[in-house]
């Protein structure tokens, strides 16, 4: 990976004794696609106008460049936003919007020209020019943005939950056009969103986020496979998360049975968390099973049926692309690499469990999120 | 509601206006063009109006500075008020509402009291000298009676008179266009390299010009039209042309040119609310006129 472009120190931020970021330390590199996400209220907005210079950290200094940014007001940076549900000016029509910043940087008229022209290609709007913004789509009217802030060809852009206005299958075609435009143009991309399928599919590097502390930073793979705690295994994907005991390398105890893992590294008979994602887990024959449950619930999905399954009172979520009739017993195995081994933390006992299972679980996390400071 | 039941809720002001309004403007229109004398049909009113022309033409240049005075005060007091906490702006709204809740000629007589040769600021004035003169020294010289000042009668008492009556029109208005610019458009101003100064002129401005135009035609309509404040305040070099309408009707001479006149007034008000709807285009704020 390339040079270190920016990097927080300690950034704490309090509103009205209210603190929202608590110790927030990470750095960025040029050329990187970072996402920070969380739920609601985690910070992550905060530390994205923090970084845009929006707002002036309690304590903690941010540096950009190698250079303390603390006190530099937003138009001194190098750095763009593409904000929450956009922003565009209303008495400006579509040119306009993305020659703004241009014209008053004073670039000469022909090179504002080409350039507008030549961002209107890469976001798709050639003969919008003229076109008043309030007759644009929530589609166009997001790429107008985009292309209003890479046209100053900013060294860093932030995206505040860019596409949070926009249906689905639009958020889908915008997720792989922004990677492309961000691939093509080789710009420093700071991303925030509350949604993980989103943080999974773009970023290089993500920065899981929840009461204004990160709780994990990494590579999408690595956050999926080896959440650090509770909270992020929750998250990030469906998780069923045990109480479990470390009786050694590579084995713990959970169920009053033991199962072979592939983690180590954690004192013996330590109380730990053991996750163990819903797509891991085979179904087996009774007989044939490792634990013995039974079906209480099953849904269709589309590709696969969501299966909670019943074992001791603790309730999994399993998934599987075969039917299980509700009140059917059913086995499962479960094979070493499916077994995920997490220190406990404060997050522990508060996911995990399927017991309060309802067929929108998944939505839990999406809705009203707009409303962050 | 039903198109049927709408039309039968408003008919009763549709008759009050009918009869109060169109019916009036006919009988306008009719003696605006009817000689005085014979009672036949004639643009004898209107080839008079022609020496008035300069008096009209004073009337929208007064009503035009106050606008303009109305403005540049009003601007920063709207701008202000829309920047405070909600408890404030409440408070200071209530302020710039309350002198209209007095009487209009109360408030223009107070004017008076205070503007006149023997009112209070000359009175004031004279006072202060006064004493100043007793310290002795230096001061000794000041003349007896020194510090009066030609305030009342002139173009700017007129002016002042609009400006001060007239003034809540333009800082409402403008308070609530600027209210409701998006905060998120200052600060994508300012990701996008523009100064506090640039921020204003790139896209506070141009988001308040609904505003601005919607107070410039409330304030000039009434003062174009206005006769009591340079009857009081002014003196016969600043006549207005609502002045020359009130004579013509009240002291008898011919309500047949008044009427002509009040017709071209109209007519001027509607074309000045014309061309600033035009270039407020339609948006919201100028709905207000």
């Amino acid at each position: 990976m390339s040079k270190e472009l920016i990097r927080l120190r300690d950034l704490v931020m309090e509103f009205d004794g209210e603190r929202i970021l608590d110790g927030i330390n990470l750095y960025i590199n040029d050329h990187e696609f970072l996402t920070l996400l969380g739920p609601s209220g985690c910070g992550k907005t905060t530390t994205l106008r923090i970084i845009g210079g929006f707002l002036t950290p309690t304590s903690g200094t941010v540096t950009f460049d190698g250079a303390t940014i603390n006190d530099v007001p937003p138009y001194k940076r190098q750095i763009n936003t593409v904000f929450q549900r956009y922003a565009l000016f209303p008495h400006l029509d579509v040119y306009d919007n993305i020659a703004f910043g241009l014209r008053v940087a004073k670039v000469p008229k022909n090179e504002i020209d080409q350039r507008v022209r030549e961002m209107l290609e890469i976001v798709s709007l050639k003969g919008y020019e003229n076109r008043h913004i309030d007759s644009l789509s929530g589609g166009q009217q997001q790429r107008v943005a985009i292309a209003r802030a890479l046209v100053n060809r900013p060294k860093v852009l932030l995206l505040d939950e860019p596409l949070g206005a926009l249906d689905l299958r639009l958020r889908k075609d915008m997720q792989n056009e922004l990677k492309r435009i961000q691939q093509a143009l080789g710009i420093t991309f700071i991303y925030v969103t509350h949604d993980q399928e989103e943080a999974l599919s773009m970023s290089d590097t993500i920065v899981v986020m929840d009461k204004g502390r990160i709780q994990q930073i990494g590579k999408p793979e690595d956050i999926y496979n080896e959440p650090k705690n509770a909270f992020v295994a929750d998250f990030i994907g469906e998780s069923n998360i045990l109480d479990g005991v470390m009786l050694s390398d590579y084995r713990v105890r959970f169920f009053d049975r033991t199962f072979e893992c592939v983690d180590k590294g954690f004192a013996e008979n330590e109380p730990v968390d053991v996750v163990i994602r819903p797509e891991d887990v085979d179904v087996v024959p009774p007989k044939q099973g490792h634990l013995v449950g039974k079906v209480t619930a099953i849904t269709f999905k589309g590709l696969n049926y969501d299966i909670i399954v019943e074992f001791k009172g603790f309730k999994w979520l399993i998934q599987s692309t075969d039917y299980q009739a509700v009140g059917s017993t059913i086995g499962i195995r479960l094979n070493p690499e499916d077994i995920h081994i997490m220190h406990k933390s404060e997050y522990s006992g508060m996911f995990g469990d399927y017991s309060s299972y309802s067929a929108e679980y998944d939505e839990l996390t999406e809705d009203a999120e707009d409303e962050e400071a | 509601m039903k198109k049927r039941n709408a039309v039968l809720l408003s008919t009763p002001y549709l008759i009050w206006m009918v009869l109060f309004t169109l019916i009036p403007l006919g009988v306008v229109v009719y003696y605006a063009l009817t000689d005085p004398g014979t009672g036949e049909f004639s643009f004898i009113n209107i080839r008079q109006m022609g020496m008035y022309l300069p008096v009209l033409w004073s009337s929208i240049l007064y009503s035009l500075v106050s606008a303009v005075v109305c403005l540049v005060i009003g601007y920063p007091v709207a701008y202000y008020i829309a920047h405070c906490s909600q408890t404030a702006q409440k408070f200071l709204y209530m302020l710039v509402m309350l002198p209209m809740c007095m009487s209009f000629l109360l408030r223009t007589l107070a004017w008076v009291g205070l503007l006149n040769d023997q009112g209070i600021i000359n009175n004031f004035l004279v006072a202060f000298f006064n004493w100043l003169r007793s310290l002795g020294g230096i001061f000794s010289r000041i003349p007896q009676d020194f510090g009066r000042l030609t305030l009342i009668r002139t173009p700017g008492a007129v002016v002042l008179g609009m400006v001060y009556n007239y003034l809540p029109y333009m800082i409402l208005p403008l308070y609530s266009t600027i209210v409701k610019i998006d905060h998120r458009l200052i600060e994508a101003a300012e990701d996008l390299g523009c100064n506090g100064v640039q921020t204003f002129r790139r896209v506070i401005l141009p988001l308040s010009v609904p505003g601005i135009l919607s107070g410039m035609t409330m304030v000039f309509v009434p003062a174009v039209s206005t006769f009591y404040i340079s009857q009081k305040m002014g003196s016969s070099s600043t006549v207005l042309i609502g002045d020359v309408i009130e004579r013509q009707f009240k002291q008898g001479n011919n309500p047949n040119l008044g009427a002509a006149l009040s017709i071209v007034l109209m007519l001027l008000v509607f074309v000045c609310t014309g061309i600033m709807n035009r270039f407020g285009g339609d948006d919201e704020g100028s709905v207000m006129v």
